[in-house]
């Protein structure tokens, strides 16, 4: 038992997992994650999750992108070979617009998906760990840190209590694909 | 608890009263446009005049032509989140006949008593042989022309209005009677009505607003009057559902459809923008004559601010107040600025119309203000009326309970 890092109780119905994280709750025991197959409205809520930051990476790729699209046809156009299209000014702005805006929404979309790997740590080549195999199939899975909540019969019967079908007591973190 | 809410103690035959301060400020919004337009066609702008109510009828239509364009989006692609407040695009979709039959009549007295359409309603500019003949307008007689105006404008609008109508009877029927008859008849309905509305409705804003300026064309110019109607109707119907809200009705409505109204207000005010754009770089740099002329105009001294201006309010403003998520459910912002919307979009019609019709004596003062407030009050009274008739609720709605549920 003192080799737990973490109970996992699985579930088979959503239902019973939200009912699960009342009890938990209810008998102040903090949870670690939750893991689900499909997405399930309120919960990020009822656990306390905080806002992504992703859009704050957003932004700042967003900006990175407008200053690469407008430094890239501000050196070529204006600087380094002024060129006089149809007559109009060697600064035209409104041509910029499309390409800034392009480039903008191209550095942005990128370095989002980047942002999101990276912090989810799916590399090319990396075969993804999760406390759970059966998380992205059929189960829904409540994971408690076992050595910050220390009365493991408490959870043990407070997950089966909820319906769980399976409570296991895990000594790694995570179990992976390989 | 769980993930489905079911929550039985909405009162879905719950009905709006429409009575005391509501009615009062309509009706007096009604006497002030009438004393407005009255003001104007007494002091002699009458041709001023005439340009303000062909913009507000317009305006009036538009808006009313996109509550029946929601309500056949939503059911077109099978949208449930917003089936909890269709009622208000279904009252504004219910008064398309009267907003069409007032703008047929705007527009025809500004043909057979005014010159509104002076660039191409004077017969002498298609005669070779008068000193009027302008060969441009001349080509294009066999579109524009009174009697082929006057059947586009009846076939459009009378089509729209048909379909609006249906569309809202059979969900009042469907109130009565429950089942899915009227779903799936609404739903085949609204798909040959979103083909009609697609391919008719540049048509419609080339007669009705791009032959002001008869000699200048843009193939844009449809898909933006398309995008300020949508954005318009969206911010009406934002602005309907928070007031009735604060009259505590509707308590099933909450902020996650506000959100959705709030990213439609925000997307549709970016793809406003995106066609506005469209259209004058490639006016600005292809730089032809006859296309310039109707920018050249809109620089004047006199116009340029209201130019920037509307930039200002219909991009920049939902751009930087309702990119936040927070933003978009709160229900003062979102009221905020779906009125700031409202103003910006009139002021879009503003630079669109006043320029070509109106001469001399033209500007912004107590015509503008006053008819402005006439239809808003005409349309809040005939609107808040409507929805008075009809439970709040389409309580047999198939989607009615994923609208209950609806979260983001």
């Amino acid at each position: 038992m003192s080799n737990t890092k973490y109970i996992v109780g699985s579930f088979a119905d959503p239902d019973e997992m939200m009912h699960g994280i009342d009890k938990l709750q209810a008998n102040n025991i903090s949870i670690y994650d939750c893991y689900t197959p499909m997405p399930i409205h309120g919960i990020e809520a009822k656990l306390g999750v905080k806002p992504s930051r992703l859009p704050i990476a957003a932004f700042c790729f967003g900006c990175l992108g407008f200053l690469l699209g407008f430094s890239l046809l501000f050196y070529t156009m204006s600087y380094d070979w002024p060129m006089n299209i149809g007559g109009k000014p060697s600064m035209p702005l409104p041509n910029f617009v499309p390409v800034t805006f392009e480039v903008t929404i191209l550095l942005c979309a990128l370095g989002m998906v980047a942002t999101f790997f990276y912090r989810n740590h799916l590399f090319p080549g990396r075969a993804p760990r999760v406390m759970d195999l059966r998380a992205t199939d059929d189960r829904f899975i409540l994971a408690v840190d076992a050595r910050e909540n220390t009365d493991h019969a408490l959870i043990d019967s407070l997950l089966k209590e909820a319906g769980a079908v399976e409570v296991k007591y895990n000594e790694r973190k995570y179990v992976s694909y390989e | 608890m769980g993930t489905h809410n079911h929550h039985h103690d909405y009162n879905f035959s719950e009905q709006y009263t429409f009575a005391g301060t509501a009615k009062i400020v309509s009706l007096v919004a009604i006497v002030l446009g009438v004393a407005a337009i009255g003001y104007g066609l007494y002091t002699g702008d009458t041709m001023r005049t005439f340009a303000n109510l062909l913009l507000m009828g317009y305006y009036f239509a538009c808006v009313c032509a996109a509550g029946a364009f929601f309500i056949a989006l939503q059911m077109v692609t099978q949208s449930g989140w917003s089936a909890g407040l269709i009622r208000i695009p279904q009252a504004m979709a219910s008064i398309l006949p009267i907003a069409s039959v007032v703008l047929l009549i705007i527009a025809a007295g500004g043909i057979y008593t005014h010159t509104l359409y002076h660039h191409w309603t004077d017969p002498t500019l298609f005669d070779p042989n008068h000193a009027n003949y302008d060969k441009l307008v001349a080509g294009k007689e066999a579109f524009l022309n009174i009697p082929g105006f006057f059947i586009r404008q009846i076939l459009f609008m009378g089509c729209y209005s048909i379909f609006a109508f249906i569309l809202a009877k059979l969900s009042y029927k469907e109130d009565l009677e429950g089942g899915l008859s009227s779903y799936k008849q609404s739903f085949k309905l609204s798909a040959i009505f979103l083909v009609i509305f697609g391919f008719t409705t540049p048509i419609w804003s080339f007669d009705t607003i791009m032959s002001l300026e008869a000699h200048w064309f843009s193939t844009m110019f449809g898909w933006y009057n398309f995008a300020a109607m949508w954005v318009s109707g969206i911010s009406v119907v934002t602005v309907i559902l928070i007031l009735l809200k604060k009259g505590g009705y509707m308590a099933w409505v909450n902020e996650n459809h506000l959100h959705d109204l709030g990213k439609l207000m925000f997307g549709f005010s970016i793809f406003w923008t995106y066609v506005w754009f469209a259209q004058f770089m490639l006016i600005w740099y292809s730089n032809i004559p006859e296309e310039t002329v109707y920018f050249y105009k809109r620089w004047e001294p006199e116009y340029k601010p209201w130019f920037w201006l509307s930039i200002i309010i219909n991009f920049l403003a939902p751009l930087l107040l309702l990119v936040d998520r927070d933003a978009k459910r709160k229900q003062n912002m979102m009221l905020f600025v779906a009125i700031l919307l409202l103003c910006g979009h009139w002021l879009d019609y503003y630079i669109m119309i006043m320029p070509g019709t109106v001469e001399t004596d033209r500007g912004f003062g107590l015509i503008e203000i006053g008819t402005a407030i006439g239809f808003a009050g005409l349309f809040t009274f005939l609107v808040m009326n409507k929805i008075s008739k009809h439970p709040l609720a389409p309580k047999h709605h198939p989607f009615l309970d994923e609208s209950l549920n609806h979260q983001i």
